[in-house]
């Protein structure tokens, strides 16, 4: 399962990073890291980019880029 | 105390962490404070409060010392070429794991450091807590708990900065790789120590970005193809080791490094009450189907106050101000006995032109009042999150949203809200597109042609003409992105900060910023341009000045010009020398067709709009004029923000050639059609 179909309200445990160059780096810099867990908190109006909270902060991601980021566990959080 | 020594310290950190507040406060000095993520484009400077000759540089607000974007850029070769004396690396305690990933790589450039450790207030409040000594401890770097916004802890800094001039500093503690990959740095380390040695970069940090493969350190460190060979080997090791490739194994050393510190110093029972209540707010600015409709009423009531309630007596009061310092000036001008045609120039000329362009001031002063409010209190990221979708299709991110909606106010503080994208190619793109968002001041025109051509349907044509700016717009970002703008767009990773109140001082600073900005250009191209426009006016080709108006150098050009309208359906040198007028401000287009038309009353100028213009004709050069070079301010601002007048001049001639397009096509079409 990918990061973009994790439902709000979810939150799971990151696996694999995919993506490259700039950002795939960018991804890692920013704490999505491998075990690393993730809450989906919710998806912008329009249906994208997605909300996450993750290492205390929130980020914002596009759906493409949460494609790239496998996830395992997912559970109500 | 002051104290009178050499020295020169970056402050460096993550986006939102505080450091324009924390920079101002050391310094003292004036500087834009902002609450979204990248504001600090270029690098300011300062001197330090009470510690003489120690220079504070600004850099950019950055995640990591990776080479993708250009604030990293500029941050790594600060660091690497300018030898700065030490580094203050601030850390919003409210976000400390994150904060610390920047740290880390700071620590292996062996530098001086301190950790300005920010937000500490809020992190107490909330009930947690951090054991800064402890932390100190295991990063072997001093740390000074502060809080900027608040103005606790800047002494400490200040004496903290002082004591890293005076002692040997303690050096940070890099044992915090392991494992694999800590093998691999000490085995490159060993390789290239010479090489970064003669090269003058830390050899940490050298060793470091070889395991992650960073061509700018290979360059610069002149690693040969056989030591290449040698590493590549290594780090492919480490990577078969660890099942997992450089990048993946740096950041999770990195982040797995923190996690346990952070489990030994870091005491977190719930979230900042901060971090709750931008929760709580976020339930209804990015809800579902709230979100964009509270968005588009703020900025209606923005406009509404800028535009009218609060800008219009304040424009109106200060023209008239202006107007009376004008008409003084001139009497004691003639009092005094200038010769005519130099009192002309002063008070025709320059005066006019500057009192023209200055009673935007009010206007832009109030939406940079109001637009520093959303920026410094975390609204704007919310905006670009919520019309992301909406810009993506063009090739933009929902960052450029806001800027492209101030265009439809004034293009000239559109484009210099664009300072708060972080993308390059972005913020040029925006630059480009926002002037085809109709702005105010080309509404006089609007009104002057409906009113003698469609008198019933004003509103009409007006909506027609707002919805042509936005198509064009957008088929200029699809056309751009495909050509002149291609390549990647930078990932949309965006942090959205936690709501903070925003500070009188900050929000003031920005406003005094903008308008220091926006009066110095004033007086500098805008009042060239007036003389300029004031000379064309008055003196005819032989340099003769001329008392009407139809003689004037001005006149001529326009006639010249005037067939060049012809597949627009309209050749009148009156029509054509409007449009060249209008450059200066938009409104002028209708003085100027009253004043060559001979007109006084409205409906005397409607009727010699109807023999210069069919309905046909009007509409074209109405989409002529909304989409053509926006006014001298603008392409001031345009130029400012590019960087360049090459750049300005290109988009100018971009704007007017897709401006000729469309109103030809207006035409042509319209003719096929009604024919």
């Amino acid at each position: 399962m990918t990061l973009d179909q994790v439902k709000p309200g979810y939150a799971a445990i990151l696996s694999v990073i995919g993506g490259e160059g700039a950002l795939r780096r960018h991804l890692l810099d920013m704490g999505l890291t491998p075990n690393t867990r993730v809450t989906v908190r919710k998806v912008a109006p329009m249906g994208d980019p997605i909300e996450l909270f993750l290492r205390g902060y929130v980020l914002t991601l596009r759906r493409e880029d949460a494609a790239k980021i496998e996830v395992v566990q997912v559970e109500k959080a | 105390m002051v104290i009178d020594m050499n020295g020169l310290f970056a402050l460096a950190g993550n986006q939102n962490s505080g450091k324009t507040t924390l920079f101002n406060r050391l310094t003292g000095s004036n500087q834009h404070v902002g609450n979204f993520p990248g504001v600090t484009v270029e690098k300011k400077d300062g001197q330090i409060k009470g510690l003489k000759g120690v220079t504070l540089v600004d850099l950019p607000g950055i995640y990591s010392l990776s080479p993708y974007t250009s604030e990293e850029v500029v941050t790594r070769d600060f660091i690497l070429k300018e030898h700065p004396t030490g580094i203050i690396n601030i850390v919003d305690a409210t976000n400390i794991e994150r904060n610390l990933y920047l740290t880390l790589q700071l620590m292996e450039l062996d530098l001086p450091m301190v950790i300005a450790l920010n937000m500490m207030d809020e992190v107490r409040a909330s009930g947690n807590s951090i054991d800064v000594q402890k932390l100190s401890q295991m990063l072997g770097v001093p740390i000074v708990p502060i809080s900027a916004g608040k103005n606790e802890g800047i002494g400490d800094l200040t004496l903290a900065v002082k004591e890293l001039m005076a002692a040997q500093p303690p050096r940070a503690k890099l044992d915090f790789c392991t494992g694999e990959v800590h093998r691999a740095i000490h085995s490159i380390a060993h390789i290239i120590e010479d090489k970064a040695k003669a090269a003058g970069y830390p050899l940490r940090f050298a060793a470091t970005k070889m395991v992650e493969g960073d061509a700018p350190t290979m360059k610069a460190l002149q690693i040969d193809e056989n030591e290449e060979h040698i590493i590549e080997h290594i780090v492919e090791e480490m990577e078969e080791h660890l099942h997992t490739d450089r990048e993946a194994a740096l950041a999770d050393m990195r982040y797995s490094y923190i996690e346990n510190i952070c489990a030994d110093c870091v005491v977190k029972y719930q979230e900042t009450h901060e971090q709750v209540r931008s929760e709580k707010i976020d339930r209804l600015l990015t809800h579902k189907y709230l979100g964009i409709p509270i968005f588009f009423a703020i900025m209606l009531v923005i406009f509404w106050l800028t535009f009218s309630v609060i800008g219009q007596p304040l424009q109106d009061l200060l023209k008239d101000m202006l107007g009376f310092a004008t008409v003084q000036f001139s009497g004691l001008l003639q009092e005094v006995g200038v010769s005519e045609w130099l009192r002309s120039l002063i008070i025709d000329g320059a005066c006019v032109g500057i009192s023209s362009v200055l009673s935007f001031l009010p206007v832009i002063v109030l939406l940079f009042f109001f637009l520093s409010l959303l920026e410094d209190s975390g609204y704007m990221a919310r905006v670009a999150f919520v019309m992301d979708k909406l810009l993506r299709k063009i090739g933009l991110s929902g960052r450029s949203f806001v800027p492209m909606l101030i265009g439809f106010g004034c293009s000239v503080p559109a484009i210099m809200a664009t300072r708060t994208l972080s993308s390059e190619r972005d913020r040029k793109m925006t630059i480009v597109l926002t002037p085809f968002m109709s702005c105010s001041a080309k509404l006089p025109i609007y009104g002057m042609i409906t009113m003698a051509f469609f008198p019933d349907y004003g509103g009409f044509v007006m909506f027609g003409l707002y919805v042509l700016g936005i198509i064009v717009a957008i088929l200029s970002g699809l056309l751009l992105k495909g050509t002149l703008f291609r390549g990647e767009p930078v990932p949309f990773v965006m942090e959205l900060p936690s709501y903070r109140i925003p500070s009188g001082k900050s929000v003031l600073l920005h406003m005094w910023e903008k308008a220091k900005d926006f009066i110095r250009k004033a007086f500098t191209i805008i009042f060239l341009a007036a003389i300029v426009i004031w000379f064309l006016q008055n003196f005819d080709l032989h340099l003769n000045p001329v008392s009407d108006a139809t003689k004037s150098i001005l006149a001529s050009i326009g006639s010249v010009i005037a067939p060049v309208f012809i597949p627009l359906g309209f050749n009148d040198w009156r029509a054509s020398t409007a449009l060249i007028t209008g450059i200066t401000a938009k409104e002028t287009v209708v003085s100027t067709l009253s004043v060559l038309t001979g007109s006084s009353t409205d409906a005397q100028l409607a009727a010699s709009l109807q023999q210069i213009f069919t309905p046909l004709s009007a509409i074209s050069f109405l989409a002529f004029t909304i989409l053509y070079m926006p006014c001298v301010a603008a392409f001031a601002a345009t130029k400012r923000e590019l960087g360049s007048l090459r750049g300005a001049l290109l988009t100018a001639l971009y704007q007017t050639g897709a401006a000729y397009l469309v109103a030809t096509l207006v035409f042509q079409v319209g003719s096929i059609w009604f024919h």
